[in-house]
């Protein structure tokens, strides 16, 4: 049982995407375990979709390897598709077909044993709550029907990994819940990979995080390690005339400092107690230019907000 | 594989108000023709009666009615094949080929397939007109074979020309345009080029230029001989066009 669980299923090293002079994506790498569930988020333009179609073949990168289950996607791109369920970010939705020709279709063309189609297409069916509309053609249903089509097309061939591009995207709430639902029964027995923009909707679903910030990857931790990480007992310090990091460091009370750019520190105290408030009158009286002083982050969408628009803060 | 893909095309095709308009357009005006050359042909039947070795009404009828599905082809396969990938492509759906495991060979192959044998629909239905021949005549069996393998080869010259077109564009309408005018200037400066080279003692230029008429050779069909220099030139055409359009896709892969 823990072979299995520690068998990686995606190993992708130093993907590299150059769109003429324009870098998209620039040396990202990421393992994925079976079972695990991957929360792939950046903002617009950071190249997670770039990403993804790199690591289902269907953009060869410009640098870096991809295997899918130890099978290289290069030398053997049909080996290692087999094993790929893909989602992209607008399905690839045949309107003029009913949505059990579509999945059957996407079965057929998988490779899936001619006498287990009928069975992997009523199975992909009902786990995405589709059986009634079997028969419904695909352009008739609507935006959340049509996505659960685009999510049993990429799990009928019951693949090791899916990968997911913004599968909540113009859904309402119900849908939504129902969707993430059904991610985390997908985590159970396949490794998933979900690109997304709604934050909680990684911190409820994902067991890690790799945040992309124009192309490259600037966070990348399991969500418990998230939350232990930054969690209580930290403050965020913005000095305008910083000092030596070593400076803050010897004041009493405090534990690590670790700098967050050139003016933002990130404090952890010594033991329990809260020294915030001699922190800000050392700060004071030696004429740092305290202008922050705030408990650090406690949620992801902290995490990615101060990692992407850094810049634009300083 | 290449079936799956195939079979797929020719639903989507019939799923289509265009594959029924096709059909019925060329089946109308094929049909009128045909009436009319019959017309023609009792009016000098007569004056046949006199020659020593009258032509028959396989040469007299079905020889220009396959003439003339020949060029309605030319109008019809740019527009049959400008959705085969510039369409998929438009819409997204190429993804769902490439990302499944399908080699490019196998996507493409798949897809001139399908087109291929609805085209083989219109060849098969204009081969049955002439039967009906059969209540008052005779007909030249070989003749009508060696024609309909001959518009089934073009058919199929025109396909691999019109998904080639289709992939060198993500609109499908710039596609059928392109596919339309490499055909038309197949025609036309493919026979020119080929009789010139030929003309001028260059053997093997001659040859290749001739690879690039399909309307060329689709004339010694036309006459009731099967020349195999004739049907090697369409295949390769097929082979020529098809190469290219998995490179391109595949090129496309790596560019972005």
């Amino acid at each position: 049982m823990d072979e299995r669980t520690n068998e990686i299923t995606v190993s992708a090293q130093h993907l590299l995407r150059k769109f003429g002079a324009h870098t998209a994506v620039n040396d990202v790498s990421l393992t994925l375990k079976r079972g695990e569930i991957l929360g792939f988020l950046g903002p617009n333009g950071a190249g997670k979709t770039t990403t993804m179609q790199m690591l289902t073949g269907n953009l060869a990168p410009t640098n870096g390897a991809v295997s899918i289950c130890g099978i290289d996607l290069f030398e053997h791109p049909t080996a290692a598709k087999a094993r790929l369920g893909y989602l992209p970010e607008h399905p690839p939705l045949y309107r003029e077909l009913s949505v059990q020709e579509y999945v059957q279709l996407a079965a057929k063309l998988h490779r899936v044993a001619k006498n287990s189609i009928d069975s992997a297409v009523q199975n992909a069916l009902a786990r995405c709550g589709l059986t009634d509309v079997g028969k419904k053609l695909i352009g008739s249903l609507s935006k959340g029907y049509q996505q659960r089509v685009g999510i049993a097309q990429a799990i009928v061939h019951q693949p090791d990994v899916v990968i997911l591009d913004e599968p909540t995207v113009g859904l309402d709430p119900n849908q939504i819940r129902e969707i993430r639902k059904l991610i985390r029964e997908l985590g159970d027995n396949h490794s998933v990979i979900l690109s997304t923009h709604i934050l909680p909707e990684v911190e409820s679903v994902c067991d890690r995080v790799q945040i992309l910030h124009h192309g490259t990857t600037v966070y990348n931790d399991t969500i418990a390690g998230l939350k232990q990480f930054h969690g209580g007992g930290m403050v965020v310090l913005g000095l305008k005339r910083p000092p030596d990091i070593s400076a803050i460091a010897a004041l009493p009370g405090i534990g690590r400092v670790e700098a967050m750019g050139d003016t933002q520190f990130r404090v952890s105290f010594n033991g329990k107690s809260d020294a915030s408030e001699d922190l800000a009158r050392h700060a004071v009286e030696k004429s740092w230019g305290l202008y922050q002083l705030a408990p650090a982050q406690s949620s992801l969408e902290d995490v990615f907000v101060n990692l992407t628009q850094k810049e634009e803060i300083n | 594989m290449i079936f799956t893909i195939a079979a797929k095309e020719l639903k989507s095709l019939f799923f289509s108000p265009l594959a029924w308009v096709v059909l019925t357009c060329t089946q109308l005006i094929l049909a009128f023709f045909f009436l009319k050359r019959i017309d023609d042909f009792m009016q000098i039947q007569a004056q046949l009666i006199q020659m020593s070795s009258p032509p028959g009404i396989t040469e007299l009828v079905a020889a220009p009615l396959f003439a003339t599905t020949a060029v309605l082809l030319l109008f019809a396969v740019p527009l049959l094949a400008m959705r085969l990938i510039a369409e998929e492509r438009r819409n997204q759906t190429m993804v769902m080929l490439l990302s499944a495991p399908l080699s490019m060979t196998e996507i493409v192959l798949g897809k001139f397939v399908g087109l291929v044998l609805f085209l083989w629909m219109i060849v098969l239905l204009t081969a049955l007109m002439p039967f009906t021949l059969l209540l008052g005549g005779q007909l030249d069996f070989g003749l009508l074979a060696s024609l309909t393998m001959g518009v089934a080869l073009l058919a199929a010259c025109f396909a691999a020309v019109g998904i080639y077109a289709s992939c060198v564009t993500a609109q499908p309408l710039v596609a059928a345009m392109i596919a339309f005018g490499a055909l038309l200037g197949m025609l036309l400066a493919g026979d020119a080029a080929s009789d010139g080279l030929r003309s001028g003692g260059w053997a093997v230029p001659a040859a290749l230029a001739q690879v690039f008429a399909p309307l060329k050779n689709f004339e010694s069909f036309a006459k009731g001989s099967l020349d195999s220099a004739s049907i090697a030139c369409m295949l390769l055409l097929i082979v020529v066009f098809l190469v290219l359009t998995i490179r391109r896709l595949d090129a496309v892969r790596l560019r972005g």
